[in-house]
């Protein structure tokens, strides 16, 4: 008797503790909720509510974003890669290759290091720098918003991604490599966190395109 | 302390991680065959082969190399006797000569990957290797008769 009276306090103390902790992690999440994009834990449940408005107005900015030399460049509607903020052909005119890695003794990782190269236009870096493979090029370039928007979509041509896979993309390292480019380069037109915010209300009101 | 192995020897390499990898093979180790041309990757002097691939040591940092395989114009052969370097000598390739451990190495990898390659594959492999002389004729002259020399060998290299 005398140990389990021992044990009493304890127990009760747990479950008073435990009761706070879920009331403090209830009250927590609340005031999480407005701004659950920024802070998504690694599987987030998104719930889809239509709002055609809201998506149009996000999907403006995500198409800055993608369309921006930074994003672009490495989605070509061509073989060759494109560089710089005019977005000309890649010099020295490296190709696709079938899985996206380059071809022969022109492979990306070549010249492209698992790191930014320091210097002024140097080749910038990435432990998986690569174009999109030959059989699902994801070209951005030349596409109009809605040509995009719909491509982004659609499991065919965005790499087999429905949405919670689109949205997970927003933190790939490759994508996340456009905000950190190198000397003498500049950033997408919005910041990540914006952008990702942009994106995941995009897909999560109905990923509407544009007319 | 880093460890690398080149053409075949396992060395060890006392510098900054972050000191670009031509600069070990010329400067630490003597093995001057590999050229400085841009210093940014932008002209194929400098290329070795990492595990296989034909890498810019101008722009490739020692750390990379740490505990991989690298092999310069030095070790593509025991004897000079590899089939770009064969044809290499019986197309009188070079002029100047400097571009041409780049360019030899490169060719290498492309006909490890391509025994009998067209023209628009050797440009396509090729382009990333500059030759201020302009001996792209030969280069590509010289690439389809190692291609012939490698198949008549049967060899792989």
């Amino acid at each position: 008797m005398k140990e389990g009276t021992n044990y009493d306090l304890p127990i009760r103390a747990f479950a008073v503790t435990g009761i706070l902790l879920t009331a403090i992690g209830i009250m927590a999440s609340g005031l999480h909720s407005s701004d659950k994009n920024e802070t998504a834990p690694a599987s987030p449940v998104y719930e889809i509510k239509r709002d055609s408005i809201t998506s149009l107005k996000a999907f403006k900015q995500v198409y800055k974003v993608l369309m921006s030399p930074r994003c672009m460049n490495c989605h070509p509607s061509g073989d060759i890669p494109l560089q710089g903020e005019d977005s000309h052909l890649h010099t020295m005119s490296p190709q696709r290759g079938s899985d996206g890695k380059g071809v022969y003794a022109m492979k990306c990782s070549n010249c492209h290091q698992p790191t930014n190269t320091p210097g002024l236009h140097t080749p910038p870096g990435n432990p998986n720098w690569h174009l999109p493979p030959a059989d699902m090029k994801m070209v951005f370039q030349g596409r109009t918003p809605r040509q995009l928007a719909e491509q982004l979509i659609d499991p065919k041509r965005n790499g087999n991604k429905d949405i919670k896979k689109l949205i997970a993309h927003a933190d790939d390292g490759l994508v996340l490599a456009a905000w950190n480019p190198g000397e003498g380069r500049n950033l997408p037109p919005l910041s990540h966190a914006d952008f990702k915010r942009a994106w995941i209300t995009w897909l999560t009101t109905g990923a509407y395109a544009p007319k | 302390m880093t460890t690398i192995t080149i053409n075949g020897n396992q060395q060890q390499i006392d510098a900054d991680p972050n000191m670009p990898l031509l600069w070990v093979i010329r400067d630490l180790l003597g093995l001057t065959g590999t050229k400085y041309g841009c210093g940014v990757a932008q002209c194929g002097a400098c290329v070795v082969h990492l595990n296989g691939d034909a890498v810019r040591s101008c722009v490739t940092r020692l750390s990379r190399a740490e505990g991989q395989q690298i092999v310069t114009i030095e070790g593509l052969s025991k004897n000079n006797d590899h089939p770009v370097q064969l044809a290499w000598n019986e197309e009188s390739v070079p002029q100047c000569g400097y571009c041409h451990s780049g360019q030899i190495m490169s060719a290498a990898v492309l006909l490890r990957e391509n025994s009998n390659p067209s023209d628009a594959d050797i440009d396509a492999a090729m382009a990333g290797n500059i030759c201020r002389c302009g001996t792209y004729q030969r280069i590509r002259k010289a690439i389809r008769l190692a291609a012939e020399l490698q198949r008549k060998e049967g060899t792989n290299k």
